[in-house]
């Protein structure tokens, strides 16, 4: 649910990267700060654990500029990955504009990517949305690694649906903004057409 | 969905302005915000410079969010208000119109019992704002108005955001 400010002249959009556990959703957040110009950027808030898994959040507000008089900002969060982190995952959904998929590439989290898919589908449910009629976008991370399966065969067990996909690694940043700026033009043009 | 879009006029911009605005002298507070429940921020007064408040809004709505998954687990509908003490300076929230999070912080100066006397009295008056509000969007989504303020943008125009 964006938020359109005529007061102040503002757009917010919130956009949720979700996935299984060490599939690299903070890694493209991380990414995305360290590339992004400081007068762009807000603090990025990370709540984690001593061992830098994500414990509830990822947090990166990011403005993009202006459209027609209106500033046009994207709030960037993270879900825990972890299964067992549910509850919190269902909680950062709330108001999601967008949603991309962060799949990883190698062959034995294909289970994983499965099952946080159908949680992901699961979860925006329960929250009254559903994932075909939101922008929607699928990245599969990790490709520079050697088990990678190819986007064929991954494409064929995550995206069913032919929704728009991208080839990243987000730890050099390949295909790190590509997906960025697709979900965001998604959602931009969702609100246009006044959804 | 779920959720409608949240647009904000001048109109009740103001309104909700001088409600927070009052609320922050006769509390006695250093800073109050108006947080959307999605973590976007409202509206802010008082020394609001001094904080990130982009963070603030998304660290308070997702603590909201979380006591809000723990009522829910003891069969509590939500926890209204939560208060947090630091050692000199505390913070009060609490949920407006159920929609809306209103966060005064505030130090020695104040009391807890003072700001949740003054919360109470404002959350009244934000609430009928907010319900104004929505009510206007919904007319306005009857009579199929969009409520984006450039639903005549270009291609052009989201690509540029991104050069």
């Amino acid at each position: 649910m964006s938020f359109i400010n005529y007061a102040s002249r503002e757009i917010n959009c919130k956009i949720v990267y979700y996935g299984p556990g060490l599939c690299g959703k903070t890694t493209n957040l991380q990414f995305v700060y360290q590339k992004t110009a400081p007068d762009a950027k807000g603090k990025m808030i990370s709540l984690a654990t001593e061992t830098e898994r994500t414990l509830f959040f990822d947090f990166l507000p990011l403005s993009l500029g202006e459209i027609r008089g209106f500033k046009t900002r994207f709030h960037l969060y993270t879900v825990p990955g972890q299964v067992f982190y549910d509850a919190s995952r269902k909680l950062i959904l709330k108001g999601v504009d967008g949603v991309v998929f962060v799949a990883d590439s190698q062959e034995e989290r294909i289970d994983a990517n499965i099952e946080s898919l159908e949680n992901l589908r699961i979860n925006l449910k329960e929250q009254g949305y559903d994932l075909d009629k939101l922008p929607y976008i699928i990245q599969y991370n990790k490709r520079d690694l050697p088990g990678a399966m190819s986007v064929e065969e991954l494409r064929n067990d995550l995206n069913p649906t032919n929704v728009p996909e991208f080839e990243a690694c987000a730890t050099t940043g390949e295909g790190v903004f590509e997906t960025l700026k697709a979900v965001a033009k998604m959602i931009l043009i969702d609100l246009k057409r006044g959804k | 969905m779920s959720n409608p879009t949240l647009v904000m006029y001048e109109e009740e911009f103001q309104e909700v302005n001088e409600v927070i605005g009052r609320l922050l002298k006769e509390a006695n507070a250093k800073v109050i915000f108006l947080v959307d429940k999605n973590g976007q921020l409202i509206s802010g007064v008082g020394e609001t410079e001094r904080f990130d408040t982009t963070s603030l809004a998304s660290l308070t709505a997702g603590n909201i969010a979380a006591t809000g998954g723990l009522a829910k687990l003891i069969g509590e509908k939500e926890f209204s208000i939560l208060f947090h003490e630091g050692e000199k300076d505390n913070l009060h929230i609490s949920i407006v119109g159920g929609r809306v999070i209103l966060v005064v912080l505030f130090d020695n100066r104040s009391s807890l019992g003072l700001v949740r006397l003054r919360v109470k009295k404002s959350s009244e008056e934000l609430a009928l704002i907010f319900e104004k509000l929505l009510k206007k969007s919904e007319e306005r989504e009857k009579r199929g108005s969009s409520d984006f303020p450039f639903a005549e943008i270009t291609d052009d125009d989201i690509d540029n955001l991104f050069s």
